[in-house]
């Protein structure tokens, strides 16, 4: 049933003359069509901005459908305004459970629309052959003067098996010809100190975040060159390899803007690695120039391999310990982390942690996160830790088994202690025992 | 009154608290209790031998128990659909009774065969006692949703009625004037297969199947046991007259004579006898106390995955799953069967698979430990992969309970934090210094010393040498680098968990949505609620995130989050 401009319901068609009355009803159905005339161009007129406006809550596949109706609807499917964010997904069904996108419509995106691209990531998976896939892509993406570009591995980090030149060519199409790149993601790329001179070259003005977490071809002087041209520099992610005191300090140069997020992983790659230090020196040039800034640091090192680290005060405002982590070490961060925010340890081992969980309530007067995986911690001790922080934890995830029944609380006196200071209900987090 | 009734044993294999086959016995003339040898063993693509053996040894205890009250149990092969039309005539049956099966399989295969039983004019008489509550009544408390969060479900529990005590055992008495047609050939028409015999489904056996791994087995089958264990786990519990969750230690590795998970699975011990039993206890040692929900765990969290399986025919997939995240998993067989076959080169993670595959049982902190290696933690590896080996292996794994602890362990569903990695070599060394249990289970690496069982590969080659085993020629190299892939995932399970949250700030916790959780009675419906029901908004951002995501995924294209300018 179909509702006219009169919103009186009326049958569909003229198909099924048979059914009606003939005088009246031919009149009636005379009127119908005209009607149903004027209401079909009345959505053909729709105006573009409008059907723009719709178009962008439809998915794609939608959209498509939507654009084969009608000349007009055709024309709005390609307007430039709905192609300038993309996200190619570049999977095999060897290597992977999901869809990737269609062929063909990568030709007609590079055909069409390669010009309108300003917003481009790519997710790739495992296989050379995505990767490829992607390189590709790239490499055709002359027109583009893309704002945004990132390179995703959602499994194991096949753009690593590219042969090293294939990838740098392709990544140096993109930087030679957008030209106000903002955002640039390449963690786990094989990109290296001579492309990030080219990125430089062209994009020096604009360059506001770059994450390149474990590029293993980039050196420090590669990093340091894009910290002394780059001035607008906010978000940077990388290894702790790349970290130097020069960096800090081209980072906190008069003409730099304020650094808002620094993020370092600190990888181990073989047993008893050893780790250059970073003066103090440096990180309060930091944080002279960027009060605010915030940094992350994320640790897969072996317990033996934290020497350098933590001996003295440093401004890290989020940590996540991936490893087992000394009790010495936790103690260490207790004193020389004023600015903590967040710390999530993985796992420490079977002693308990009651110390160094109340130091850290008493000098990381910013904490709001907590995250415990294998540890220990006396209930006792764990509730005076709560009631220290108060209100301030907004995440206290802590795994049932760390927490150590003892005279003065068990599990169930625990949990209504803990909620009572934080205001909310809480309960430790549970892992199915069956 | 009168007439001819058939009891259909699937799960539930026992005399004791069964509702289903007390119930058929009144008034009756005639009993025939039947098991049906499906070739599709209750929906599992692939069972392996410790599972058939325990299968088959409940069978002939039920037998034997059956024989002293003057009856037996009838083995017939082939499908319910086929089977019961034959019988319902030859036997002239006028009642079928069977214990409720929760599971989507189970409820899509009763339902056919009650319709052959109407159409049959035989009357059909269903009991819940596979669960301590009617699955239906709690998720009809909680809105019409299954409970997504532990908590929730706990909280649920809290609010139903009591559980049903058990019905009376099977007697004698109980059997009264119902009596069992037996014939001459009983044993050769319907006796218990054997896994010896030859005539036995040889096709369904695995292929690497050898006659001398039929050794006594470390979990022998059937309800006498059952209730042997249950006297024993009861009488340690009383001793240590310590209700908390005991401290694991390398001693819990090991199978206990009290250890009853694939007795609850196959129902040779009824979870409610568990139940009041434990109750009973606590109340003796305690003095009357009331027993917290705690005291239960291990019967509620079987609970909480059938009632989150129970309406979710694609409880066990992710594709197609709206509670499950969907991950980019690896498809990496090479890699799957290193770990199923326990040769990763990681000797915590192989000796306990080796256990799994030998015994058919492993610690449920082992079961952690190799789960997170095989998925979120080293492999990358779809959880549904974990899930087939477990089918095949683990006594104790059915269907939901299974699915769901695989998704819960690999952080793709129930909203669980995952910054939590267990190392393939620290876990097991912290649990067990000594290594005794890597001795045990591989027993190519006993000449190693306590420093380097567990990083064979870091050891010296003079070690190597007087251990006899050269790594990477006797023993295989461990297959990642662990801090590698480690810090690789914990990025990926990120970025997912980001795009789900929307969560653009930089601490690591906040991408999952919090956990803490009220006891809130909004219904779900699937938003956001207000501040009074943080619960229900976990609830409900939980389904609709899975929602969204399997969503997300139908769409050829996605929106590129951060890197758009804030508009």
């Amino acid at each position: 049933m179909k509702r006219n401009q009169r919103g009186e319901e009326e049958e569909g068609g003229g198909s099924s003359p048979g059914s009606r009355e003939p005088r009246k009803k031919k009149q009636l159905r005379q009127q119908d069509l005209e009607d149903q005339d004027e209401s079909s161009s009345q959505w053909g007129r729709l105006p573009q901005e409008m059907l723009l406006q719709v178009f962008q809550y439809l998915p794609l596949l939608d959209r498509a459908y939507a654009s084969q109706v009608c000349r007009g609807w055709n024309h709005a499917f390609h307007m430039p305004e709905l192609w300038r964010c993309f996200e190619f997904e570049l999977n095999q069904p060897a290597s992977s459970y999901l869809k990737a996108t269609h062929p063909d419509l990568i030709k007609q995106i590079i055909k069409r629309h390669s010009n309108h691209l300003q917003y481009v990531s790519f997710k790739v998976d495992s296989s050379t052959e995505s990767a490829e896939a992607a390189c590709d892509i790239l490499s055709q993406l002359v027109n583009c003067s893309l704002k945004t570009l990132g390179l995703i591995s959602t499994a194991r980090p096949s753009f690593m098996e590219l042969p090293k030149s294939h990838f740098i060519s392709a990544l140096t199409v993109v930087f030679v010809n957008s030209k106000s790149l903002s955002s640039l993601k390449i963690d786990d790329t094989p990109v290296d100190d001579p492309s990030l001179k080219v990125l430089v070259a062209n994009n020096s003005d604009t360059l506001k975040l770059l994450k390149m977490s474990s590029c293993p071809h980039v050196s420090p002087a590669g990093i340091l060159c894009v910290a002394d041209q780059c001035h607008g520099l906010r978000e940077l992610a990388l290894n702790y390899h790349l970290l130097s005191d020069e960096l800090l300090l081209a980072l906190s140069s008069e003409k730099h803007v304020h650094l808002e997020h620094l993020r370092i992983d600190v990888v181990s790659e073989n047993p008893g690695q050893h780790f250059h230090t970073i003066k103090k020196s440096s990180w309060d040039a930091m944080m002279r120039h960027s009060p605010k800034f915030n940094l992350v640091m994320y640790f897969f090192l072996y317990e033996d391999e934290f020497g350098p680290f933590f001996r003295e005060e440093i401004p890290v405002t989020h940590l996540y310990f991936g490893r087992s982590v000394s009790k010495e070490v936790l103690g260490r961060v207790g004193m020389n982390c004023p600015r903590l925010v967040e710390l999530v340890v993985c796992a420490n081992g079977l002693r308990p942690l009651d110390e160094e969980l109340i130091r850290i309530a008493e000098r990381c007067q910013h904490l709001t996160a907590i995250g415990l995986g294998e540890c220990e911690v006396s209930c006792s001790a764990f509730v005076e830790f709560v009631k220290m922080c108060g209100r301030r934890l907004s995440q206290l995830s802590i795994m049932e088994e760390v927490l150590v029944p003892d005279n003065k609380y068990g599990l169930d006196e625990l949990h209504w202690e803990v909620s009572k200071h934080l205001g909310r209900v809480w309960f430790p987090d549970m892992m199915p025992t069956w | 009154m009168g007439g001819n009734a058939v009891h259909w044993f699937r799960k539930g294999l026992r005399l004791h608290d069964n509702p289903a086959l007390r119930d058929a016995l009144r008034g009756a003339d005639t009993l025939r209790c039947v098991y049906i040898l499906d070739p599709w063993f209750a929906g599992s693509s692939s069972v392996g031998v410790s599972r058939w053996r325990f299968l088959l040894q409940c069978l002939e205890d039920l037998d034997a128990s059956l024989r002293k009250i003057n009856s037996r149990l009838f083995v017939i092969r082939g499908q319910p659909t086929d089977v019961f039309p034959r019988l319902f005539k030859e036997w002239k049956v006028t009642r079928l009774s069977y214990e409720y099966d929760s599971e989507p399989f189970g409820k899509e295969r009763d339902a056919a065969i009650r319709k052959l039983a109407n159409e049959a004019g035989v009357e059909v008489m269903v009991r819940i006692s596979h669960t301590l509550y009617d699955l239906d009544k709690i998720i009809e408390l909680n809105g019409g949703q299954s409970p997504l969060t532990y908590k929730r479900f706990q909280s649920l529990i809290s609010r139903m009625d009591a559980v049903e005590m058990p019905a009376e055992t099977i007697t004698a008495d109980v059997m009264g004037r119902c009596t069992t047609p037996i014939s001459d050939d009983h044993d050769d028409k319907f006796g218990v297969p054997s896994l010896e015999e030859p005539g036995f489904e040889s096709h369904l056996l695995p292929l690497w199947f050898e006659v001398d791994t039929l050794t006594t087995a470390v979990w022998p089958g059937g309800e006498t046991e059952a209730l042997t264990r249950l006297e024993r786990h009861l009488e340690r519990k009383a001793w240590v007259a310590n209700f908390e969750r005991p401290r694991m230690n390398a001693n819990s590795l090991l199978a206990s004579p009290t250890g009853l998970s694939p007795y609850l699975r196959f129902g040779c011990l009824s979870c409610r006898l568990f139940y009041f039993k434990l109750t009973d206890l606590y109340r003796k040692v305690k003095k009357n106390c009331v027993p917290p929900l705690s005291l239960y765990g291990q019967l509620l969290w079987r609970e909480f995955f059938y009632t989150a399986a129970t309406n979710n025919p694609r409880f066990d997939k992710m594709e197609g799953n709206p509670i499950c995240v969907q991950m980019p998993w690896d498809r990496n067989p090479e890699a799957l069967a290193k770990w199923a076959e326990g040769r990763t080169g990681f000797p915590w993670i192989d000796a306990i698979m080796t256990q799994l595959r030998q015994e058919g049982w492993i610690h449920h902190l082992a079961r952690h430990a190799v789960a997170c290696f095989l998925t979120r933690g080293d492999l990358w590896i779809s959880w549904e992969e974990g899930m087939k080996v477990f089918e095949e292996l683990l006594l104790d794994a059915d269907w939901s309970v299974n699915a769901g602890s695989w998704m819960w362990l690999s952080c793709s569903s129930f909203f669980q934090q995952f910054f939590h990695c267990y190392c393939p070599v620290g876990f097991g060394r912290r649990t067990d210094p000594n290594g005794d249990y890597i001795r045990r289970y591989l027993p190519i690496l006993r000449g190693f010393p306590s420093k380097y069982i567990y990083d064979p590969w870091n050891a010296p080659e003079s070690v190597q040498k007087v251990a006899k085993c050269i790594i990477g020629v006797h023993y295989p190299k461990p297959m990642v680098n662990h801090a590698e892939a480690s810090r690789i995932n914990i990025e990926r399970m990120k970025q997912i968990y980001q795009q789900l949250s929307c969560y653009r700030g930089l601490g690591l916790l906040a991408t999952v949505p919090s956990n803490s959780s009220n006891n809130g009675e909004s219904s779900m419906s699937g938003a956001a609620a207000g501040p009074s029901s943080v619960d229900s908004a976990q609830e409900g951002s939980a389904a609709a995130a899975g929602r969204a995501v399997t969503l997300l995924h139908l769409h050829l294209t996605t929106f590129c989050g951060k890197y758009l300018p804030n508009s």
